[in-house]
């Protein structure tokens, strides 16, 4: 250890960078997570370059694909938008997940009849109610952060679990659809309650452009408002904020508010634009995927446009590709793990020098 | 009362030291990376990667040794990328260990899926046999529930008094304690924080896949999706309630293993009946919540965890 | 000490560069150190002083330039070889750990690794001895966490002396001493040379470098301008060396002081750890008066300005403005109420690092108009007045939008001046405003705060420099352990004399008064 100890490496600062030094590492990172996703393929007994190509035309080479992938790319804007949000205040919401279904939950309560209104009035009033459900559950672990000290990330992350179960005993209770022949499956919505598609014929709901808007408000939250500037500053260094006299705690509680109610609006869009009815795999883990999007987006909000696009289209592309060439379709989270690791050290290489000393 | 009757039960207590076995392993892996400063997120991921790991090599003909040394080896290959990104590039340990969490289980399920694509009930291996201590076992209740175990869980509990040596009575322990709490302070004897941060999560990872091998060597015989199911996080919590000390961290997971068992028994009983399963299997990660937040005011976290250590920073 | 042609050379440097970035933090400094000598290395905050000895003991690698050990080199970048060869250094920032006893802070790295144990017995009977010998009590067992910096240093010099050092450096140790402790340090300095040993004894405090060293080494921007034999100069060449010209005390015209705008009324606080609350303070500041709070660091300075600043409340007591007690205090009241606050660490608490100049600006204000109307941001307003303060304050920069991580001290310090001047506030906190500046910074920031007191502001000056205290205050209050002195009118003290309440020793005849 002692003879190990005279090499170091030391991370220097570069104050202008080239736009070299800016563009190659992420891209370095992008063209290695495919250099090793098709090593994985090869392992796996098929042409890389076969495999890539159905991967890509899985994911856009037809209409169909196309709205396949801007479908699956809906939910992940919003829970994408959520973890941004969060993790720019260094609220470590992991637990995006839970959020949703909490959503979800709510949407089903509100939209299978309970109450009847036009379609106008009964979507959006579904909507907020859920956006309040999911920013309660976000709210507790944030509370116990900021009253105790209790690290946020392993309760998020615990709430997933109780959650999922909590989801689970209704759909065997209360919320059990009677026709359901012994499923553990929600009532459908009745339509009033559905979001109507943006074409007629087109299998693309409204909830897409709910995302994209969604987006663009949390732009103009981030760059246009007091809110957004503190919750920047509570980020970057919480005790300089509170030195200024900024309210750390309500910056972190109106962060967590609006982190939480975006990820509900996940499930929310999904429920009542693409299932109709509530189950307990309503979500394949968009909530943990949201974190893999808001990173490769810089935790930009209009970047996670583009980071859930590129996402849904690897789902997409690999569950065709998986049908195709019997390469597992797992290799899709190993592809977006990989990106994401490599990609958050290419961010480090583009704003530091390594040194070795 | 079925309570007294289940508490006195030896089988009661069997169980409970049978399910706080990986979490032992796993506990100290973390505990040993967070009190060298780093926090391992991918301890969920290393667990699912330990347990098939352990469990596919045993099936391809290897001992059950062998097996294990396998899981701990693969488990420390993660470790080492973990520590790599985290310690000398010191990337944001959250980011990082969530980012391998989700490699080693996506990494497991692919290999998974390789190696037996048709499958739809995963093949049973000749797991640990248990192997009663002669004498000490027949001692009533404590008997078979501490000596007639699997030699897994006996190396389990060797393992936190090796731990707790280490760390409180060798040069070693002295040093790792030292890098979590103020890695200028090692630095300054000359010694390297980073070879002690980096050996502390890859050895620490090789724990945690041990505990996730456990799961499938000598638990449930097989290997399944979601089988680790969040037991990683609870093992962080753990580490938390036990204030960072071997002893204690070992006492929170035997008494949760406990919860655990004694849920499973009162599901089985008239009352328990009445209530939906499910709210039983809340009770360990709500159990896990309130155990941070109980401990929240006394918990002496090492001070320099998470913080990373930049030789040159001026 | 001893004449230098006959005493062997323990040390030698060549050449030694380190640049970092464009910055030429030493620039082909060469010296040597002879054994029994004490040397001073004398230089302003950031003349290189600190990187030339972590360079010397390893932490850094010099660009170029050796190091001689005993008559060997030393290889580059390699802290343990410098223990082996028998350097030992104590940091100003200490390098201890808090959770672990005395002793495990000592044996820290001196045993193999892989050893299954380590030999309590014999590292105790070996710490004991050398406490002895050296004067430096302190008790093995203790938890560092619990000890007084004083103690902390004596650990420190421990650790060194447990390796066997022949070579001492020590990295501004009085800064965090009463005068009296210093003089404690001195002895042991003055015992450790009589065994043998060789000191580097880092300062920028004139009269200490005059007592104990025999020779001084001035650095200035990195480079080595002047050696001189300690008793063939004074103070004031030395000073002239030091900044590169003569230093002029700042002028400080006589101004009538006007009525308390902030008293504090027996104000306690909790103790926040090692570090003590107040000690029911009464204290006013009064329009057109500076007030200087001379102490050693960690005796209440940070309670009392969280106090004043907004960041606590008093537990006991009150603090009253204008004669009233306001209702509720936080940063945004005192603010408010036209408290400027300059804080102690501007790195730390002061700025937000990856925040542009703009919003550095505009941190304190942002809730208000013209900078925000109904949590909407006037970003046009806010860039105005953004150079506003670079123009008026001579913040130099590329412009509004830098990240204020490019900038250095000087010119985040003037930053955060404009930032709290320009709102013509009655009462200024600052809380050692001058830290780590150089020299034209220092001057500046110093007339800065007697131009508000010639307008008429009420300033507290929190300082450790004893110096700058004497030089600027209308009044000086000592603070020891939270307990608030007397204010001693301009003139009234000597160094010596605030030293005896800087140890706490002034306080007695109050206590009995008390209690």
């Amino acid at each position: 250890m002692g003879s190990k100890g005279n090499t170091h490496l030391r991370l220097e600062p570069i104050s202008n960078p080239t736009l070299a030094r800016t563009i190659l590492p992420p891209l370095i990172a992008l063209g290695s997570t495919v250099v090793i996703a098709s090593l994985l393929a090869m392992i796996a007994g098929a042409n890389p370059f076969s495999v890539l190509g159905l991967i890509v035309k899985g994911a856009f080479g037809s209409k169909f694909a196309a709205l396949e992938t801007l479908n699956r790319a809906t939910p992940l804007i919003f829970t994408g938008l959520s973890v941004a949000v969060a993790f720019r205040a260094k609220l470590w919401n992991i637990g995006a997940e839970a959020q949703l279904y909490a959503g979800a939950v709510v949407t089903v309560i509100l939209g299978t009849g309970a109450l009847t209104l036009p379609s106008i009035a009964l979507v959006p009033f579904i909507a907020a109610c859920a956006m309040i459900a999911g920013a309660v559950v976000l709210l507790i672990p944030t509370i116990l952060k900021t009253r105790f000290g209790v690290d946020e990330v392993v309760t998020t992350l615990l709430f997933n679990f109780i959650f999922l179960l909590f989801v689970s005993m209704l759909l065997e209770g209360p919320l059990k659809d009677p026709m359901g022949m012994g499923w553990p499956k929600s009532a459908r919505l009745i339509p009033e309650a559905r979001l109507p598609r943006i074409l007629p014929g087109l299998r693309l709901h409204w909830g897409f452009a709910l995302a994209i808007l969604a987006a663009i408000a949390v732009w103009i939250i981030q760059k246009r408002t007091t809110l957004g500037y503190e919750m920047q500053a509570v980020g970057l260094n919480p005790e300089a904020a509170r030195f200024a006299g900024i309210p750390v705690r309500a910056a972190l509680i109106k962060t967590a508010l609006l982190s939480g109610g975006l990820a509900a609006l996940a499930g929310f869009s999904e429920v009542a634009g693409l299932k109709g009815s509530l189950t307990l795999d309503l979500s394949p883990g968009f909530g943990y995927t949201g974190i893999i999007v808001a990173m490769l987006a810089l935790l930009n909000p209009l970047a996670v446009i583009a980071a859930a696009l590129f996402v849904a289209g690897i789902f997409v592309g690999a569950d065709s590709m998986s049908r195709a060439a019997g390469v597992p379709t797992y290799l899709a989270d190993i592809m977006l793990a990989t990106a994401l690791l490599l990609m958050v050290l290419a961010i480090l290489l583009t704003r530091f020098r390594i040194r070795r000393e | 009362m079925d309570l007294i009757d289940i508490l006195l039960s030896a089988s009661f207590w069997t169980a409970t030291i049978r399910i706080a076995s990986p979490l032992i392993f796993a506990t100290m892996g973390e505990l040993i990376c967070e009190r060298a400063g780093v926090l391992n997120l991918g301890i969920e991921g290393i667990m699912v990667a330990g347990a098939f790991a352990g469990w596919m090599a045993v099936y391809s003909g290897t001992g059950l040794w062998t097996g294990v040394a396998i899981a701990m080896l693969v488990g420390m290959a993660f470790g080492l990328l973990h520590s790599l990104l985290t310690v000398p590039f010191g990337l944001s340990q959250h980011v990082v260990g969530l980012g391998l969490t989700l490699l080693a289980t996506s990494l497991t399920y692919f290999s998974y899926r390789l190696a037996l694509p048709q499958v739809t009930s995963p093949p049973k291996i000749e797991a640990f046999e248990v192997l009663p201590i002669p004498v000490l076992s027949d001692i009533p209740i404590i008997g078979p529930a501490l000596f007639a175990q699997t030699p897994l869980t006996y190396l389990a509990f060797a393992l936190v008094l090796a731990v707790s040596i280490t760390l409180y009575r060798t040069p070693l322990g002295l040093a790792l304690r030292a890098a979590g709490e103020n890695p200028a302070a090692v630095a300054a004897q000359g010694l390297s924080v980073t070879a002690l941060r980096m050996g502390a999560v890859i050895v620490g990872s090789g724990l945690m896949a041990v505990g996730g091998a456990f799961l499938t060597m000598s638990a449930f015989d097989s290997f399944f999706f979601e089988m680790v199911n969040g037991r990683g996080w609870i093992c962080i919590a753990l580490v938390v309630f036990g204030a960072w000390k071997p002893g204690k961290a070992l006492m929170g997971a035997v008494l949760f293993a406990a919860f655990d068992a004694l849920q499973i028994r009162i599901q089985q009983t008239p009352i328990g009946a009445n209530i939906p399963y499910q709210v039983f299997l809340m009770m360990p990660y709500f159990l896990s919540i309130v155990a941070l937040v109980a401990m929240s005011r006394r918990a002496e976290v090492p001070a320099a965890l998470m913080v990373p250590f930049n030789k040159g920073e001026r | 000490m001893q004449s230098n042609d006959k005493a062997q050379v323990v040390l030698r440097l060549n050449a030694i560069t380190k640049t970092f970035g464009k910055l030429t933090a030493n620039d082909a400094v060469s010296f040597s150190l002879h054994k029994g000598e004490v040397i001073a290395l004398l230089g302003e905050n950031g003349a290189g002083k600190t990187t030339l000895m972590n360079i010397l003991f390893g932490q850094y690698t010099a660009d170029s330039g050796t190091v001689e050990v005993f008559g060997r080199p030393l290889p580059p970048g390699n802290p343990r070889a410098a223990l082996n060869a028998g350097v030992g250094m104590v940091h100003q920032h200490f390098t201890l750990a808090d959770n672990m006893t005395v002793l495990e802070n000592i044996v820290l790295g001196t045993q193999p690794l892989w050893r299954p144990g380590f030999d309590r017995t014999g590292a105790r009977a070996r710490i004991e001895k050398l406490s002895a010998d050296f004067r430096l009590r302190v008790d093995p067992d203790a938890r560092v966490g619990t000890l007084a910096v004083g103690e902390r240093q004596r650990v420190e010099i421990l650790k060194a002396l447990y390796r066997d050092a022949r070579i001492l450096i020590l990295d501004e140790p009085t800064a965090v001493l009463t005068p009296q402790e210093t003089d404690d340090l001195f002895h042991t300095l003055r015992k450790a040379v009589d065994l043998g040993l060789s000191i580097v004894f880092i300062s920028h405090k004139l009269h200490e470098v005059m007592a104990i060293s025999d020779r001084v080494l001035i650095l200035r921007h990195g480079k080595l301008v002047s050696q001189v034999e300690t008793d063939q100069t004074d103070r004031k060449t030395l000073a002239a060396l030091m900044v590169g010209a003569e230093v002029e005390a700042p002028k400080v015209d006589p101004v009538t002081p006007g009525p308390a705008l902030l008293k504090l009324d027996n104000v306690g606080t909790p103790d926040q750890g090692s570090a003590p609350g107040l000690k029911s303070v009464t204290l006013a500041l009064r329009a057109g008066q500076i007030i200087g709070l001379a102490g050693v660091s960690g005796n209440g300075q940070t309670a009392l300005a969280a106090v004043i600043g907004g960041l606590t409340r008093p537990a006991s007591g009150k603090l009253e403005l204008d004669g009233e007690t306001p209702q509720g205090w936080s940063p945004i009241h005192a603010v408010h109420s036209g408290i400027a606050r300059i804080p102690e660490d501007r790195h730390k608490i002061g700025t937000i690092a990856d925040f542009d100049l703009t919003e550095n600006a505009i941190l304190e204000c942002y809730q208000d108009q013209p900078f925000s109307k109904r949590g909407w941001m006037n970003w046009g307003r806010a860039r105005d007045f953004t150079r506003r303060i670079i123009d008026t304050y001579d913040v130099r920069c590329p412009g509004p939008s830098t990240r204020i991580r490019l900038l250095s001290g000087g010119n985040m310090q003037k930053l955060i001046l404009g930032r709290v001047l320009e709102p013509e506030p009655r009462i200024i906190l600052a809380n050692q405003p001058v830290r780590g500046l150089d020299i034209g910074a220092v001057t500046y920031v110093q007339n800065q705060l007697l131009k508000a007191r010639a307008r008429g502001a009420a300033v507290l000056l929190i300082s450790e420099d004893l110096d700058e205290i004497m030089a600027l205050s209308d009044v000086i209050h000592v603070i020891s352990e939270g307990r608030l002195s007397p204010g001693f009118p301009r003139g009234t003290m000597t160094p010596a004399e605030l030293g005896v309440w800087m140890a706490g020793d002034g306080f007695e005849g109050e206590h009995s008064l008390a209690s």
